[in-house]
């Protein structure tokens, strides 16, 4: 059984992609190859000029904490650093000075410029989850990964996180990919890719919820037709 | 749920058999200590009554004196004795013993054999019947002695002499002509087997008689054998009325006892020195065992909450964790026992090589060993795993729909109220005990300093805060954000932290005490030698063994070797003191006035004459005064009448009672010296003169030639071989708390495995994972160190002011206390690995999925 089969995909710098299908569709495992948490059996995955399946762990390790991005469903913070702390986790891993005008638009942008030296324990859900796109931006990623960002997180919370990751793509061209089943979350995207058995089954650009939810519909009704 | 509980321990193996090896080593350090002793007093019980006649005749109070150190009576018996107590109807046969003290047994290379642990027993060989009525000593190959110039040694002074039978063996005899050979014609040992490390030198007894007794045919000691149908109260009740004045009879059965109990308070002091350090390494066990039942019941909360929320009581879950660790306590005390017996089977194998025999059938287990070792293995895990599982079954049902689920903790405020108060209490005890509180002071600190250790350890979260901040400071400055994240993990969970650390802290603390009582010890040395040892050159032997007059005749002829004092030790009773205290009584020349000048409280500090010269503490024990008599009694009923012309401050140059040397000859002691002192002359060269002295007194090997600062590191050096025997022993209390940090770090990185994954995906690199690893680890180490290092260094500064009497000066070991910082680093960093190597391995992708 493969997770995925056959996918090629190409995700345009500056857009806001959405990776959609029913479970065990292969949707994180296609995002997980392609943040370079996993490796493909066969196939290339490039980013820009870079082919990730030639790298070492080394390597690997340096573009994850240089190039990616990631925002992840629950559990993105480390427990024992403070807000400020988490959000220049991977400059620090790296050596490198964060920018700090860069640093400062960022947490204006998310909205938490009092909460910077509290500890993930000391804040809402939401708050985490912003915290943590803003960890996923400030160190300028080419790419940044949202693997159900909003997937524990009430409706308010969650069009914060999504209004927050849609003005960066806006704001600073920054080119994201989230993966949903969410079609409220999917709606603040460019485009919507659709996942089912493994490969890539549809596409959507400038979608609606409506026109979303349908096609995720006519997927299920697919994916259960022939059980 | 007795199903849950097994499965439970089939799942987390690994994370059991880590706490499981902490009680593993700890039952076995105890069961081995207890084989071993048992052992060990079964050998030497075998051959105490394998070597031990129905009754004999021996001079009176031979018991309290025995042992050669404090010279050897010249009482006899004669040949007639023998005969008249062989013509009792009671007395099968009788024979007579010549038994003697000081020879020693040179290798064919000129080294001594033996000589400085267990020791050297001359004697004439006879075949009288041990008390069961078997031989006392068995030849194990070729003859027994005859004639004036064989010998039969036992195969274990062969082996060490490198000799075989058939060749001469060179002797050291204690009087008259010291060189001598003899030749070897067989080998022999104790029926009871083996000779427990002694070196036998086994002669005829006309040989005995030409070495021991000037060559007079007379005895020093007769064994009787009963006739048939007589008891040894009977034998002994006959032979009584035989035996000259000066001896008595008694039984074998009480000579066997009285070397059994010798042998016993020796014996028991290594007993209880070995199982005091067993106890400590079970303690330390035990504290594991908490840590890591509680880290297993904190994981385990939803799982337990769960459980009661489909109706289990309190009670059940309780019993559940309680029967975990039942199981592995049995199947760790098990496996302990086995290991113990192991252990205790090398150490035996260790004393072997160095000549100590232990009958290899005695070191087996005992019914008594395996029930003592199941008691304490089996109720130290039970009692430690008690507090966790209560607090697994106060875990609320609703705890396992939360998230953040966490067993209720009491809280770290009452916990260092209690604390601090029970640490004032300790610090009471020890303020008695310096102020002087009746009893013993060093009891009292002792307390003290218990209660201390344990409270430390029970608040080690709240009082180790501060050396972890330091840690985070040290490390962020050092490692930049890994050795902040790693500082901050060991500050997280500050209990768990602390349990861990207590551990090791209680080794640390041990070993940090000890260290500063041997460093003040040694300082206390280096002052009383400064201060007593006024002669240049001293000249004895390092068992304070008496040796032949002769090698002080040959210095006295040394050029440049100016005044020569001599001193012959003994031991004697005060009359009034009961039978058992008796005191060192010294025999001074007439030059020791000229080397030496006592602190004289009275009187004077020169003696002739019938006068004596006595310590303050003898002096307030029998209430003695300048001009009161004092009568000493000496072996085989002799004493002499004296009179007390001085008190003087007790001191390491003479005994507690000081006499003029002819005076011992009149107690009949034979003429030996035990310490030559010698003053250089005026002009000589040292160096030159301490050759020369060297050589006279090369013969004899036993007898070392010592200046001020060789004395001084001698003793040192005894010092420093018990404290690494210690240090030793202690070792496997830090080894332990090893396993207790990698049990810990191994947990924690289960716990943590969501966090890694995240690390890792935000770019941490493996390197990096290990390095964040091995600091937590080193953090906790230094925390245990240095909580133990300033508890023992407290309590050992506590110590040396309660025996400040003896310990007269404070050595600080900072060296040592540098070293142990450095060791405890190592031990986080060796700690670290195995955690550290589990923790990068974890796939990134599985890390964070991990629900």
């Amino acid at each position: 059984m493969r997770a995925l089969d056959g996918v090629s995909i190409d995700l345009a710098v500056g857009q806001f992609t959405a990776i959609m299908g029913p479970s065990g569709s292969g949707k994180s495992t296609l995002m997980h190859c392609l943040a370079a948490l996993d490796t493909p059996s066969s196939g290339q995955v490039l980013i820009g000029d870079t082919d990730l399946s030639r790298l070492r762990d080394k390597a690997l390790t340096a573009l994850r904490r240089d190039e990616i991005g990631f925002v992840f469903q629950a559990f993105n913070l480390v427990p024992t650093l403070t807000a400020r702390e988490n959000i220049l986790l991977p400059l620090s891993l790296a050596g490198r000075r964060p920018d700090q005008a860069w640093f400062d638009t960022v947490v204006d942008t998310i909205g938490l410029r009092d909460r910077l030296g509290h500890r993930p324990s000391e804040m809402s859900g939401g708050q985490q989850q912003r915290v943590a796109c803003a960890r996923a931006l400030v160190s300028k990623p080419s790419i940044v990964f949202a693997d159900e960002p909003t997937g524990n997180l009430d409706s308010t919370s969650g069009a914060e996180v999504l209004g927050f990751l849609r003005r960066s793509v806006d704001q600073f061209d920054q080119t994201i990919v989230m993966v949903t089943h969410d079609a409220v979350a999917a709606s603040y995207c460019d485009r919507v890719v659709f996942l089912a058995d493994g490969r890539v089954v549809d596409e959507l650009v400038a979608p609606d919820r409506e026109t979303i939810l349908e096609h995720m519909t006519a997927l299920q009704a697919v994916a259960a037709g022939p059980a | 749920m007795l199903r849950l509980t097994l499965r439970n321990l089939f799942a987390r193996k690994v994370r059991l058999l880590m706490s499981g090896l902490s009680v593993i080593l700890g039952v076995a350090f105890l069961s081995g200590v207890l084989v071993f002793s048992n052992g060990l007093s079964s050998t030497f019980d075998g051959i105490i009554n394998g070597s031990t006649p129905d009754g004999v005749v021996r001079a009176v109070d031979t018991e309290e004196f025995e042992g050669g150190v404090s010279g050897q009576s010249d009482l006899t018996l004669s040949p007639a004795v023998v005969a008249a107590l062989e013509d009792l109807p009671e007395v099968e046969r009788a024979d007579g013993d010549v038994l003697g003290f000081g020879m020693s047994l040179l290798a064919s290379d000129g080294t001594l054999v033996g000589g400085t642990g267990a020791p050297t027993l001359a004697f004439n060989y006879h075949d009288a019947p041990n008390m069961a009525g078997g031989q006392a000593l068995v030849l194990t190959s070729g003859s027994w002695p005859s004639g004036t110039d064989e010998i039969v040694l036992d195969d274990g002074a062969v082996e060490a002499g490198g000799y075989e039978v058939g060749d001469e063996v060179r002797l050291l005899a204690p009087f008259g002509q010291l060189d001598r050979t003899a030749r070897l014609v067989g080998t022999a040992e104790f029926n009871g087997g083996g000779t427990a490390g002694a070196t036998l030198l086994v002669f005829s007894t006309e040989a005995a008689q030409e070495i021991f007794l000037g060559g007079q045919e007379v005895f020093n000691r007769i064994s009787l054998t009963a006739a048939d149908g007589v008891t040894q109260r009977q034998l002994v009740a006959a032979a009584s009325a035989v035996a000259p004045e000066g001896f008595e009879a008694v039984t074998g059965d009480q000579v066997a006892a009285e070397s059994q109990d010798a042998v016993g308070s020796f014996l028991g002091v290594i007993n209880t020195f070995l199982l005091v350090f067993a106890i400590i390494a079970v303690i330390v066990g035990g504290f594991i065992i908490v840590n890591t039942f509680s880290i297993l019941v904190a994981q385990r909360t939803r799982e337990l909450a769960l459980l009661r929320a489909l109706g289990a009581g309190r009670g059940q879950v309780t019993r559940s964790v309680l029967l975990e660790a039942f199981v592995l306590a049995v199947v760790a005390t098990t496996a302990g026992i086995g290991l113990g017996l192991l252990l205790a089977r090398s150490l035996a194998a260790l004393f072997r090589s160095v000549g100590l025999d232990i009958a290899g059938d005695a070191l087996d287990l005992t019914g008594g060993t395996v029930l003592t070792s199941y008691l304490v293995g089996i109720g130290v895990t039970m009692a430690a795993a008690y507090l966790p599982a209560r607090r697994g079954a106060k875990v609320a049902p609703v705890a396992a729909m939360r998230d953040d689920a966490t067993p209720e903790r009491g809280s770290l405020r009452r916990r260092s109220l209690v604390g601090a108060v029970v640490l004032a209490i300790g610090a009471g005890f020890a303020v008695a005990g310096v102020a002087g509180a009746p009893g013993s002071d060093a009891a009292w600190i002792g307390v003290g300093a218990v209660l201390w250790i344990l409270t430390i350890a029970a608040i080690s979260s709240v009082v180790g805060r501060p050396v972890l901040v330091a840690c985070r400071f040290v490390f962020a400055r050092l490692f930049g954000t890994t050795g902040q994240l790693a500082a901050e993990n060991a500050l997280r969970d500050p209990r768990r932290t602390g349990a861990t650390a207590s551990a090791l802290m209680i080794g640390l603390a041990l070993v940090s005490t000890i260290g500063v009582l041997a460093a003040s010890l040694n300082e206390s040395v280096d002052d009383v030698v400064d201060e007593q040892f006024t002669a240049d050159l001293l000249v004895q032997s390092s068992t304070f063994i008496p040796f032949s007059t002769e090698i002080g005749d040959a210095i006295e002829q040394v050029d440049g070797v100016g005044v020569v004092s001599r001193q012959q030790w003994a031991a004697a009773r005060v009359d009034g003191g009961t039978g058992d205290d008796s005191v060192l009584v010294t025999g001074n020349d007439d030059a020791f006035d000229a080397i030496y000048d006592l602190d004289v409280v009275e009187g004077t500090q020169a003696v002739s004459g019938a006068e004596a010269v006595v310590s303050t503490d003898v002096a307030r024990e029998m209430e003695l005064a300048v001009g009161d008599p004092i009568e000493l009694g000496f072996q085989g009923g002799r004493s002499l009448e004296m009179t007390v012309v001085g008190v003087v401050e007790g001191s390491e140059v003479t005994g507690e009672v000081s006499i003029p040397l002819e005076e011992l000859a009149r107690a009949g002691i034979r003429r030996q010296d035990t310490t030559i002192s010698i003053l250089v002359e005026p002009g000589a060269n040292p160096a030159t003169v301490r050759d020369a002295v060297d050589e006279a007194a090369a013969s004899v090997p036993i007898v070392g030639v010592f200046d001020k600062q060789g004395f001084a590191e001698e003793i040192r050096g005894q010092v420093n071989q018990l404290l690494y025997i210690i240090y030793g022993l202690l070792a496997l209390a830090i080894v332990i708390a090893v396993i207790g940090i990698v049990n810990t770090l191994g947990l924690s990185v289960i716990e943590r495995t969501r966090e890694i994954g995240l690390l890792r995906a935000v770019g941490m690199s493996r390197a990096k994972l290990r390095r964040m690893v091995t600091l937590e680890s080193v953090a906790i180490a230094v925390l245990g160190a240095v909580l133990g290092m300033a508890l023992g260094l407290v309590i050992g500064v506590l110590l040396q002011q309660a025996l400040s009497e003896d310990l007269t000066s404070l050595g600080l070991p900072l060296g040592q206390l540098a070293t142990f910082l450095a060791i405890a680093v190592v031990v986080g960093v060796l700690a670290a690995v195995v955690p550290a190597v589990r923790a990068a391995r974890l796939n990134v992708l599985a890390a964070i999925a991990t629900e």
